[in-house]
């Protein structure tokens, strides 16, 4: 049986990020190449950050959504350079974001709008969050505390 | 094995992961829980860059070790830190001096090495530069508002800056190893980072109406590894107990 690639990357289009399973490892943009070498799936996976503990578990994830599809020959690389970014966000996964809560990343360095409000009132609680991709904010007019997707 | 690649880059490792270590030990204990949660995150960032600059070293040594053997399984001597990460947290203004007083050098040094002729080094240095990018931007504004915040914070941060300073000047000691590596395109010399440090590490203690004190006196011996303080021992019986207690323990 031949799998194609873009059948791949479908599945892979299923598995949800641990810390955030609203969006998937291919909207995180961490998926940076699936090819065929001969019998062998081969998979390009870039960390977000450098102590992250998800990323192991994205591996196990990944290698346990292929095998269920039936896939037993795979091969996970962890490719460092060039480093993640938050620009390889896709659009779909900045609108699960927001609409699950989390302001996505934005290069002003700070969220555009509150994401149960939208208003632009907006105050900073801390630089770090719940995981090392996140920032604290607060909206000064809703007054609900959320999540930003850091920019990196 | 190039001995002195191997030496750079435990040097570059070992920073990592001693100042990672001591901004864990806050974990749980950090005055608000902001704080608590900024410092485990940084350290998470810090032993994360620590398993790409040791797992690179352990590759160029091609002996078998893994990144885990040489922080787990090396001794005081083998260390090649310098003496300011792992001077102890004290209180949370000493320990935020500490960081910003690292952070600013850790940038400096990292902007430099994502142009080494080494590739592997400059991939990992892509990745960490990002990462303490936004340290420095955390550490330095703490250090500028405890500094210009009350009599207390003042007082307190001027006093982390004095029992600090001495530390400083190891960074930016070259030896014949970093002269080596940088003649080769692969570190920047440590001496020619100083200026901009300096320039910038001015404007911070002014802004938090802290005085740097007189004299340029340095410690050394951390990142040649001739002679550590008393600390990093202690350092060490907390960090590798387990692998000291229970050889090749595995989670």
């Amino acid at each position: 049986m031949t799998v194609s690639v873009a059948q791949v990357w479908q599945w892979l289009d299923e598995v949800p990020d641990p810390e955030i399973p609203v969006i998937s490892v291919v909207d995180l943009g961490i998926v940076r190449d699936v090819k065929w070498d001969n019998e062998t799936l081969e998979l390009a996976v870039t960390p977000t950050y450098s102590g992250c503990p998800a990323t192991r578990v994205i591996a196990m994830d990944i290698e346990t959504a292929l095998r269920d599809h039936g896939l037993s020959d795979i091969r996970i690389k962890t490719r460092i350079s060039p480093p993640w970014t938050t620009d390889w966000l896709t659009e779909s996964g900045r609108a699960k974001l927001e609409e699950y809560g989390i302001a996505p990343p934005s290069p002003a360095g700070g969220p555009e709008k509150c994401p149960q409000c939208g208003s632009g009132n907006l105050s900073k609680i801390s630089q770090f969050g719940s995981t090392p991709c996140k920032a604290h904010w607060r909206c000064d007019d809703c007054l609900e505390p959320f999540d930003y997707f850091k920019c990196l | 094995m190039n001995n002195a690649l191997f030496e750079s880059l435990l040097r570059l490792g070992d920073n990592t992961l001693v100042i990672g270590h001591r901004v864990s030990e806050w974990c749980g204990v950090a005055p608000v829980l902001e704080e608590d949660i900024a410092l485990a995150n940084m350290a998470l960032d810090l032993i994360g860059q620590t398993q790409m600059w040791l797992g690179l070293a352990a590759d160029v040594e091609g002996e078998g070790r893994s990144a885990d053997d040489l922080a787990m399984l090396r001794d005081v001597w083998d260390f090649r830190n310098v003496l300011l990460v792992e001077q102890p947290n004290g209180d949370f203004g000493q320990t935020i001096m500490r960081q910003y007083l690292f952070d600013q050098f850790h940038l400096l040094q990292l902007q430099h090495l994502t142009q080494s002729t080494e590739d592997r080094i400059a991939a990992i240095a892509q990745k960490a530069v990002k990462e303490v990018t936004y340290h420095v931007d955390r550490s330095r504004d703490t250090v500028v508002a405890l500094g210009d915040g009350t009599e207390e914070s003042n007082r307190r941060m001027q006093a982390a800056l004095t029992k600090l300073w001495p530390y400083i000047g190891e960074m930016f000691a070259a030896d014949a190893i970093d002269l080596e590596m940088a003649t080769a395109g692969v570190i920047p010399d440590p001496a020619s980072l100083r200026a901009d440090y300096d320039a910038a590490t001015r404007v911070v203690f002014a802004d938090a109406v802290l005085t740097p004190p007189a004299g340029d006196f340095a410690h050394g011996g951390g990142k040649t590894g001739f002679r550590h303080s008393e600390h990093l021992g202690h350092l060490l019986t907390q960090m590798q107990w387990l692998q000291r207690a229970y050889p090749g323990a595995r989670w």
